[in-house]
């Protein structure tokens, strides 16, 4: 149904930038590409010679490797460059980084930063494309992306669910990609949390405020619980991990009040029995590791499309 | 020798002496030695004469929130770029932040400043001292020797003074030599080094917010101490409605208090930092429109005395990084004249309204003389055309840096010709 749409990205900074085509195409790629990753021999041509960068400044293991899966079972040539062993500690700015990147001529660079719209930054003094890989408490498009095919794969649709997002929105780049890609896409998106977790204006970013988390799982199809991070120590934000567990945490009693075929996801990686209890996260509704399959798939798909493949 | 020089024709706007009509103006030794009906005065033989018909002519304007870098920072601005752009946006007198490196705390930093504006300076430096030494927050500055050597208030400006009882002491000692305090309000353990207004926008850009609450609840401490010591406080750089609210209702009790607002903060909305432009990145940040309606109304009805740029050069080596690491300020001097302008057309402002809170009003402010066109006073002049169309573009700008979020601008208005003390320090006349 979209196949007429043409894809004319040069950067995917956020899902904020992407229109319901757009976001339809990309799905539509990805199932398509998915099937690769099942070959025995798991590698098409479509991107050899293409020379992709991964530029990584935050430390990350699955989006890392996900992109680089992807883009090796597409033939292209990856680099990986971390933030440690990069010249940014040697005092270089960001954007001499990514011109000397750039003088290398690759077609993509991938990057992970701290600092929100670090992308943006990037694509505008560089020649090549940019995919946004999480940026600060900005947007993690792909990982959006990556959701919303999860859900349409195990659901047959996105228009007219109920999604409940629970935990930390306010430091959570994938729950903002995701309030903004499933809202786009016709879904309803409510979040609840600690207070203290939930962000000023985020109803203008698409979702409804629920002033319980029971409130906000209640015949929900799709309840993503996000992950608490132990490590903002500056801000009073929480008691404890325990009380939060108690609390928000999502225990197989929330769970009831969902749809009865409600399913579990999370972002990953999990602090088994802090925002998810562990029976659920490996339960027979969790759909956390068809996740990270799907993730090879969207990023197959956004690396495809950026360099112009229709 | 200074030439005199006839200024004929122009709309002598003179608030202080409550002055507005077409008057001729001749400046003779660097100072105004008439102020007469046209025609009235012929001045010495050979006088420089200029028709400035449909022009303003104003009290030289002053500017009493300037940083202009020097010492520590002169790749961003010194005190020779930094009073030519004033002159260029007509200003005759600025007043210049501490937070230098090192911090003027001392007499030897307010000489230095002093005698390089002697040297090298196209307007009058005033310089404004540390509150505490170092601008650490800990213990007071040598007020007395800052003093004698030439400051004229002291404040930590560009950080708050955390400490409730050094700010409490800093306006009681202040006193013994009569110099103003003035407050850079901001509550530290809630703006948290954010990078923006907080709200909508800063989640939707992943941006950490600063609650307009942290200006105000330090706004309101400081409005406390003032009653509390009975002695007077300035608030600097005020970007909230309720900044606004407080020093109304402050005003009406009897406090001693002055404020001061920036261009931007009538001008702009958080709007302007959208796509992480880090030309709009300031600190206290752009807020909303409620925030620019208050201010603009406090402008009109007196609560806020006077406009200040904050004048604030970064290099783009400060301002083309993330976002969040971008350093805090934007250029002024050179956009004050036509952004109050704006506000004149609009009627939210009468002429002279505008040209006090730019003059006179910081004068008294400060206690440095000047913003009056008195006759016998020195020849601190400027002439501004208020029809003067132009687009403020990087090569017109006389500052070192060029980090304005005004940049591109089509504006209409701005000062053609500024004299200090009877010379020409900026010329773009007839232009």
């Amino acid at each position: 149904m979209y196949s007429t749409h043409r894809f004319s990205h040069k950067h995917i900074l956020g899902l904020a930038d992407l229109s319901v085509e757009d976001m339809g195409l990309i799905l539509q790629t990805a199932e398509s590409f998915k099937e690769i990753s099942t070959r025995a021999i798991k590698k098409v041509p479509t991107l050899r010679g293409k020379t992709i960068v991964n530029l990584f400044f935050e430390p990350s293991t699955r989006t890392r490797l996900s992109f680089e899966v992807a883009a090796k079972r597409m033939s292209a040539d990856t680099f990986n460059i971390s933030g440690s062993g990069s010249s940014t500690v040697k005092g270089e700015t960001l954007i001499d980084t990514a011109r000397n990147l750039d003088a290398m001529n690759p077609d993509c660079i991938i990057l992970r930063h701290s600092r929100s719209g670090s992308p943006r930054l990037l694509a505008d003094h560089i020649d090549a494309s940019v995919i946004n890989a999480g940026d600060g408490t900005h947007e993690h498009p792909s990982q959006g992306l990556l959701d919303l095919m999860t859900v349409k794969e195990a659901k047959g649709t996105i228009s007219g669910l109920k999604i409940a997002i629970i935990g930390d929105i306010a430091h959570s780049r994938v729950a903002h990609s995701n309030i903004i890609g499933f809202s786009k896409m016709g879904a309803t998106v409510a979040v609840a949390g600690p207070a203290t977790l939930i962000p000023p204006g985020v109803e203008e970013m698409g979702a409804t405020v629920c002033g319980s988390v029971a409130k906000a799982v209640e015949d929900a199809d799709v309840i993503m619980a996000l992950r608490i991070q132990k490590e903002r120590q500056h801000d009073p934000l929480l008691p404890s991990l325990r009380e939060y567990a108690n609390f928000f945490g999502v225990s197989q009693k929330l769970v009831g009040a969902a749809k009865p075929d409600a399913i579990i996801m999370h972002p990953g990686p999990i602090n088994r029995g802090v925002e998810l209890d562990p029976k659920i996260a490996d339960g027979s509704r969790s759909v956390i590791l068809d996740q990270v399959t799907n993730g090879v798939a969207v990023r197959m798909a956004l690396i495809y499309l950026i360099m112009g493949g229709d | 020798m200074v030439a005199p020089l006839l200024l004929k024709n122009g709309r002598v706007i003179d608030p202080a002496n409550g002055l507005d009509g077409i008057r001729d103006l001749l400046l003779v030794e660097g100072k105004i030695a008439a102020v007469t009906l046209p025609g009235e005065v012929d001045g010495p033989a050979g006088v420089e004469t200029l028709d400035l018909a449909g022009k303003w002519v104003v009290p030289g304007l002053i500017d009493m929130h300037v940083h202009l870098r020097e010492p520590g920072q002169e790749h961003k601005e010194t005190i020779e770029t930094g009073t030519l752009a004033a002159a260029a946006g007509g200003f005759t007198a600025v007043a210049c932040m501490p937070n230098t490196k090192p911090v003027n705390d001392n007499e030897a930093v307010t000489q230095l400043i002093l005698a390089k504006a002697a040297a090298r300076g196209s307007a009058r430096v005033y310089p404004v001292g540390a509150i505490s030494s170092g601008s650490r927050g800990e213990a007071l500055a040598e007020y007395g020797e800052m003093k004698q050597a030439g400051v004229v208030a002291v404040t930590d400006d560009g950080l708050p003074v955390v400490n409730s009882q050094l700010m409490r002491r800093a306006l009681e000692y202040a006193g013994n030599h009569e110099l103003l305090v003035i407050s850079h309000a901001e509550e530290p353990t809630l703006s948290q080094n954010g990078a923006m207004n907080d709200g909508a926008l800063a989640t939707r850009l992943g941006l950490r917010g600063i609650p307009h609450v942290a200006e105000e609840i330090m706004v309101y401490r400081d409005l406390a101490l003032a009653q509390y010591t009975g002695r007077p406080i300035h608030i600097a750089h005020v970007s909230t409605r309720e900044s606004v609210d407080l020093i109304r209702r402050a005003k009406a009790k009897g406090v001693a208090v002055t404020a001061e607002t920036a261009p931007h903060y009538f001008t702009l909305t958080e709007a302007a930092v959208d796509q992480y432009n880090t030309r709009a990145k300031m600190n206290p940040p752009l807020r909303r429109q409620a925030d620019v309606d208050a201010i603009r109304q406090g402008l009109r009805d007196g609560t806020l005395d006077a406009i200040a740029t904050d004048h604030a050069p970064h290099s783009e080596l400060d301002k083309d990084v993330e976002f969040d690491l971008a350093a805090n300020g934007i250029i002024g001097l050179e956009t004050a004249v036509p952004l109050t302008l704006r506000l004149v057309r609009e009627g939210i402002l009468e002429a002279g309204g505008m040209i006090a809170l730019l003059s006179v009003n910081p004068a008294r402010i400060l206690g440095v003389g000047g913003g009056a066109l008195s006759v016998g006073a020195v020849a601190d002049v400027t002439v501004i055309d208020p029809e003067k169309e132009f687009v403020y573009g990087p090569e017109a700008v006389h500052s070192k840096s060029v980090n304005s979020p005004f940049l591109g601008w089509q504006f209409k208005g701005k000062a053609v010709l500024t004299i200090l003390a009877g010379r020409v320090t900026y010329s773009d006349f007839p232009g």
